[in-house]
């Protein structure tokens, strides 16, 4: 083995069941593996010896971990029957290895089972889920009076707050939503006309369009962006002030969290929902008209006329009667998950990810009960 | 003394820290203008002065944080402007830092965050890591089942001391701490002064250490230095300092509360 001059080393003089180990070398950091190798070998190699002098003479350098092999040397040797004892050292290369001796009887671990391990990891899911249900019909239920307190006093109520919330939420969110539905007007039209063209039945494409964007499509893609846009930020707004503990001195001064933060996002929300959804669906609509007039050859004025015999109002209204319900529920997750925030920003991140996949999927769910609500109505 | 921020004269070790000349400012205004300073290997250097005068800008311009205007800083013998990026890295091995407020890895353990320097710079095998960050723990004077704690879940006092152990992961040569017992309350910061003088002592660092505390100043600390106007305008034991004329350092070390706290 060959070994640079300040690698540490050992070398063992044999006497009888006495051996002196000759130290060497630099015992520091940057010598971890190197020491580790001497912590494994040398008691090994001392074989059947009872006794051994560790020589500190040629030890360059000591530094905390030095010294902890050290003495982890003399732990190991102990309980291998050997007698030890330190030579040579330096009083500060004593003083170290006094100062880092191992006074903790190591820790072990706890004998774990993996499939009890597995039932923990279920059992404590389960609980989570229905807590979290229970705490978010609670919320829904404290945001609910908290806005019957704003009714009851105006004055009091922050319109400041609910302004720069609709700004932030439909009039900067509103060019990207009108852009998306646009293309998916498009597209579905498109794919539309494409399966139609074979039955000889191009004109119905305006009755797929105009039924599936007033009833669905458009209300699902703007609470969905929606959800990424505005819910992820509620979450990560609230949770950072609850990060710095701005929430807590929000509580101190006897305002209450909820009607501060809470309420003026969620009533901007259930006020922006409403009006998104409205245009989203105008420019699904025309995105559909442009792709039926240059792909179908249905000229405009024919889809407007046909677009006016199938489309009643109870189409119209169906996307927006929804839309306050998504509102809602988006809401009442991104702040929710807000809230719930811990100390660190892995945490804010974890959180951020939970708002945005929780209120997506609770408004796939919401609709789906809508669809079947409305079937049974016959509406 | 007043003016070089040089020792007393004979002493033959060379500085481990070394400025001069040094120019630091932001916009149109000057923090640091012409400030020299001495840190002596082995020493306690206590460094004073007022709010905003800019104590923290000094390390931090030591630290490479904040660029300077002018002047040199030499650490370890080695210029900071002429150092390569390797030779950088192998000078931030040699220091630790503890700052204010701890600046923990919130979404890292205590453990996790003594680990992060030994990562980044050892070669061990994991066993062998979490010995060494338990002995960390241990050598700070924290419980052994703080190493699993989150820093959201520690006390202010328990901050300091995994931020110290995490500046110390790495068997630093320099230590920087700032305002290491602000926030602590007396007895725990007479016990942090203690754990700070035992360490120096054990492990034969170098502390530079930026406080406002006169009672750390008295108990642990070799020399002290008083920031004003500027610069570094006083450097000594605290006999010395309390003899020295310049009106700032007068009013600290002789003000009633100085005096109560010094006598008492």
């Amino acid at each position: 083995m060959t070994i640079t001059l300040a690698s540490p080393g050992f070398e063992i003089k044999a006497d009888g069941d006495h051996a002196t180990v000759v130290l060497s070398g630099e015992w520091t950091l940057d010598h971890g593996r190197r020491l580790e190798h001497v912590l494994h070998e040398l008691p090994a190699s001392l074989g059947a010896m009872r006794h051994a002098a560790l020589d500190m003479q040629s030890i360059t350098r000591l530094d905390t971990l030095g010294a902890r092999v050290m003495d982890q040397i003399i732990h190991q040797l102990g309980s291998d029957g050997v007698k030890s004892e330190i030579t040579h050292a330096l009083p500060t290369h004593t003083k170290l290895i006094e100062a880092v001796r191992n006074r903790n009887t190591p820790v072990t671990a706890p004998v774990r089972s993996r499939v009890l391990d597995i039932l923990v990891d279920i059992g404590r899911t389960v609980v989570l889920a229905g807590q979290d249900m229970l705490r978010g019909i609670s919320f829904i239920g404290e945001v609910i009076l908290a806005i019957g307190r704003a009714l009851r006093h105006p004055g009091k109520f922050r319109w400041a707050a609910l302004v720069n919330q609709l700004e932030q939420i439909a009039f900067r969110g509103a060019p990207i939503i009108i852009l998306i539905t646009f293309l998916v007007g498009c597209i579905v039209s498109q794919q539309g006309i494409f399966q139609l063209r074979r039955f000889g039945a191009t004109a119905f494409v305006v009755d797929l369009v105009g039924i599936i964007t007033l009833r669905e499509l458009a209300l699902l893609l703007c609470a969905i962006m929606i959800a990424g846009r505005s819910g992820s930020a509620f979450t990560a707004e609230i949770g950072s002030m609850k990060m710095r503990e701005e929430i807590d001195a929000l509580r101190v001064m006897g305002l209450n969290p909820v009607d501060v933060l809470v309420v003026p996002r969620i009533l901007a929300l259930i006020i922006a929902m409403p009006i998104l959804t409205f245009l989203a669906s105008m420019a699904g609509l025309f995105g559909a008209g442009l792709t039926a007039w240059t792909y179908g050859s249905i000229a405009p004025d024919t889809f407007v006329t046909r677009l006016q015999s199938v489309i009643t109002f109870k189409h119209f209204s169906v996307g927006l009667i929804k839309a306050p319900f998504m509102a809602i529920v988006i809401g009442a997750i991104a702040c929710i998950e807000g809230m719930n925030v811990k100390g660190s920003a892995e945490s804010l991140g974890q959180q951020v990810t939970a708002s945005v996949v929780k209120s997506i999927f609770m408004v796939i769910v919401i609709d789906g009960l809508f669809a079947v609500f409305f079937a049974s109505i016959r509406y | 003394m007043a003016d070089t921020g040089q020792t007393v004269a004979g002493s033959t070790p060379e500085p481990i820290i070394k400025v001069r000349d040094l120019v630091v400012g932001f916009g149109d205004k000057l923090i640091l203008d012409g400030l020299a300073l001495d840190v002596m290997p082995g020493e306690i250097l206590g460094f004073v002065g007022g709010s905003g005068t800019g104590k923290s800008v000094l390390t931090r311009t030591i630290l490479g944080l904040v660029d300077k205007r002018a002047g040199h800083i030499e650490v370890f013998g080695n210029d900071l402007d002429v150092v390569s990026d390797a030779e950088k890295r192998l000078m931030e091995k040699r220091w630790g830092v503890m700052f204010q407020h701890g600046a923990l890895f919130s979404s890292l353990t205590v453990a996790q965050n003594i680990q992060v320097p030994m990562r980044e710079y050892l070669d061990l095998s994991p066993a062998m890591m979490n010995d060494l960050a338990a002995l960390k723990i241990e050598m700070v004077g924290l419980k052994p089942d703080a190493g699993d704690k989150y820093p959201s879940e520690l006390s202010g006092g328990m901050i300091k001391r995994a931020a110290l152990a995490r500046a110390l992961a790495l068997d630093p040569e320099i230590v920087f701490l700032d305002e290491p017992t602000s926030g602590l309350d007396p007895i725990g910061a007479a016990e942090f002064d203690m754990l700070i003088g035992t360490l120096q002592r054990t492990l034969g660092l170098t502390v530079f250490m930026v406080t406002h505390d006169l009672d750390s100043l008295a108990s642990s600390c070799d020399r002290i230095a008083a920031l004003a106007d500027k610069k570094v305008v006083a450097v000594g034991t605290l006999a010395e300092m309390l003899e020295c004329p310049h009106p700032w350092v007068k009013s600290y070390f002789r003000g009633e509360r100085a005096l109560a706290r010094l006598k008492g």
